[in-house]
C-alpha cells in the first residue's frame, strides 16, 4: 500500500468519526465555536514548520491549550464568552499566519502536509477507533446533557466533566483532520455533514449515522475530484467543496417534500 | 439529619451581590409533600436548583441516602428542534441508570404518553405533550422523591387534575416525597402537608392551614382577596390525609 493509500484510509476513518462528532456539536449548538477551536491549531503548526517537528505535535499542543481555554471560558455566559472566543480566534489566526513560514503557509491553512507511514496510520486509526467507541459508549449521557443540561444532572450525569471529555475528543478528532484538511477546514467535516444529515432525518439514530455517511462521502469524493482535476495537491479544498455540494443536495431534498 | 429525608441547614444562595436565599434551614421527612411557595422571584426555583446541586450555595444540603431525586422543571432550557423523541430521552435516561427498558413504557403509561407522542419529535410537542414528556422522565428511575416546579403550568385542566392524582397516588404507593412549587393555593391546601413560604430570602415553614393565614398570605403576596377566595374554595376540598 502506498502512503497515499494510508492517508486516504485515515481520512476516510476520521471522516466516519467527524461525522458522528459532528452531530453531536450541533445538539450542543458548538458548530461555530468548532471554527474557533480547529484555528487554534494553527500557531502551533505554524511553530511546528518553523521549528521542522511534526506539525501534528506542535498543532495539538496549542489545540489542547485553546480548547481548555474555551471550556474554561463556557462556564461563563453572555456576551462576554462570545466576545473572548472572538478574540481567542482572532488571536490564533494572526500569531499562527505570522510565524508560519510563507512557503508552509498553504499546507497549516489546507492541509495535505507529510506522507503518512505504517504506523501513522495505525496509531491514527486507533485514534478514529477511540473517538467512535466515546461517541457510542456516552451517546446516551451525551444527548441528555446537550438536550438539557439541568434534567441530565438530575439523572446523575457529571455535565461538567462530561463537556470536557467532548471537547477533548472534538480536538483530537480536528488534530487528525489538520493532516488532510488543514487549519482553516478542519472543521468543515464536524460542520457541514452534521448540518445536511440534520436535514435529511428527525430520527436520532439515523441523524448519526446520515451525517456519518456524509462526511465519509465527501472525503471520498473530494480526494477523487482532487486527484482528476487538481492534481492531487490539496484534498482539503476539494473535499470541501463536496461536502458543501451534498448540503445543498440535502436543502434541495428538504424543499422538495 | 434523624428521620428526614433531606435536612437543609444555613442554606445560602446568591447571584453576585444579590442574595436569593438567605439562611434557610428545614427538615423534610420521608414520604411528605411539602409546597413551595412565594411571589415571583422569591427564590422557588433556585432552591430546587440548590438542592439538586445545580447550583453554587453555602450552607448545609444533606439527603438520605435512599433519597434517588426526579426532577421536572419550570423550563426547559432546551433546544426543542433536536433530532430527538420522548422515547429517545427516557431510553437514554433508562440506560444510563441502568433501569429495565420496560420503565419507559410504564412511565409512559402513567403521563398519558401514547405510543404515537413517544416517537414524535421534541419540536413537534405541544407544550402539554412536552411537560408530560418531561414529568415521565422525572419518574423513570424509581425515584424516592420528586422535586416539581410548577408541573402543571401549561397543562389544560384534565391534565392538570391527571397529573396531581398520578403524584399522589404515586405517593400513597410508592411512599415518595413530594416538593412541589405552586402558585395554585388550592393544590397546596389540597395535596400538602407542610407548605415552604419564601418571600425576600426569608422563610417560613410549618402545615398549610397554620402558614397560610390571611395575615401571611397578603405579607407574602401584598394581593390578599384572590387568595382569600382560593382559601375559601379550598376549605371545601376534603384533604389528602
Amino acid at each position: 500500500m502506498t502512503n497515499s493509500l494510508y492517508a486516504i484510509l485515515l481520512a476516510l476513518a476520521f471522516a466516519l468519526a467527524a461525522g458522528l462528532v459532528g452531530s453531536f456539536a450541533l445538539m450542543r449548538r458548538m458548530l461555530l465555536a468548532s471554527d474557533v477551536i480547529s484555528h487554534l491549531a494553527l500557531p502551533g503548526l505554524g511553530l511546528a514548520f518553523l521549528l521542522k517537528i511534526n506539525p501534528l505535535v506542535g498543532g495539538g499542543a496549542t489545540l489542547f491549550v485553546g480548547t481548555l481555554i474555551v471550556w474554561k471560558l463556557e462556564q461563563a455566559s453572555g456576551l462576554a464568552t462570545e466576545a473572548a472566543i472572538g478574540v481567542v480566534f482572532a488571536a490564533a489566526l494572526a500569531i499562527g499566519a505570522a510565524v508560519t513560514p510563507k512557503e508552509d503557509l498553504i499546507e497549516a491553512l489546507f492541509g495535505g502536509f507529510q506522507p503518512l507511514s505504517l504506523g501513522g496510520l495505525i496509531s491514527g486509526l486507533a485514534a478514529a477507533a477511540f473517538v467512535i467507541f466515546f461517541v457510542f459508549r456516552f451517546r446516551d449521557r451525551l444527548a441528555l446533557s446537550f438536550f438539557s443540561a439541568d434534567l441530565a444532572a438530575s439523572a446523575g450525569i457529571n455535565v461538567r466533566r462530561l463537556n470536557l471529555y467532548f471537547l477533548l475528543i472534538f480536538s483530537l478528532t480536528v488534530i487528525a483532520e489538520l493532516r488532510f484538511m488543514g487549519a482553516l477546514l478542519a472543521s468543515a467535516l464536524l460542520i457541514v455533514p452534521a448540518a445536511t444529515g440534520r436535514q435529511l432525518t428527525n430520527n436520532f439514530s439515523r441523524f448519526l449515522w446520515v451525517s456519518s455517511a456524509v462526511s465519509v462521502v465527501a472525503v471520498g469524493g473530494g480526494y477523487t475530484l482532487d486527484k482528476l482535476f487538481m492534481k492531487g495537491a490539496l484534498p482539503g479544498p476539494a473535499v470541501g467543496i463536496v461536502a458543501a455540494v451534498l448540503f445543498g443536495l440535502s436543502i434541495l431534498k428538504r424543499a422538495a417534500k | 439529619m434523624g428521620n428526614s429525608i433531606l435536612s437543609v441547614a444555613g442554606l445560602e444562595v446568591a447571584f453576585g451581590s444579590r442574595v436569593i436565599l438567605h439562611s434557610l434551614s428545614l427538615e423534610i421527612p420521608p414520604a411528605a409533600c411539602v409546597a413551595i411557595i412565594g411571589p415571583n422571584g422569591s427564590g422557588k426555583t433556585v432552591l430546587l436548583k440548590a438542592l439538586l446541586g445545580l447550583l453554587p450555595y453555602k450552607g448545609e444540603i444533606r439527603w438520605d441516602v435512599s433519597a434517588r431525586p426526579g426532577y421536572v422543571p419550570q423550563q426547559v432550557v432546551a433546544d426543542r428542534h433536536l433530532p430527538l423523541t420522548p422515547r429517545d430521552l427516557l431510553e437514554a435516561k433508562a440506560r444510563t441508570l441502568k433501569r429495565p427498558a420496560a420503565e419507559v413504557e410504564e412511565v409512559a403509561g402513567d403521563t398519558d404518553l401514547t405510543a404515537d407522542l413517544l416517537d414524535t419529535n421534541l419540536g413537534h410537542l405541544s407544550g402539554g405533550q412536552f411537560q408530560k414528556a418531561l414529568i415521565a422522565f422525572a419518574l423513570l428511575g424509581a425515584p424516592s422523591v420528586l422535586l416539581f416546579d410548577e408541573p402543571t403550568a401549561s397543562l389544560d385542566e384534565l391534565s392538570e387534575e391527571r397529573v396531581y392524582d398520578l403524584l399522589h397516588s404515586l405517593q400513597q404507593q410508592r411512599g415518595m416525597t413530594l416538593l412541589l412549587v405552586s402558585h395554585d393555593l388550592s393544590v397546596v391546601y389540597r395535596y400538602a402537608d407542610t407548605v415552604l413560604c419564601l418571600s425576600k430570602g426569608q422563610a417560613c415553614v410549618g402545615p398549610p392551614k397554620d402558614v397560610l393565614t390571611p395575615a401571611m398570605l397578603e405579607q407574602l403576596y401584598a394581593a390578599p382577596s384572590r387568595y382569600y377566595r382560593h382559601h375559601e374554595h379550598a376549605e371545601d376540598v376534603p384533604e389528602r390525609r
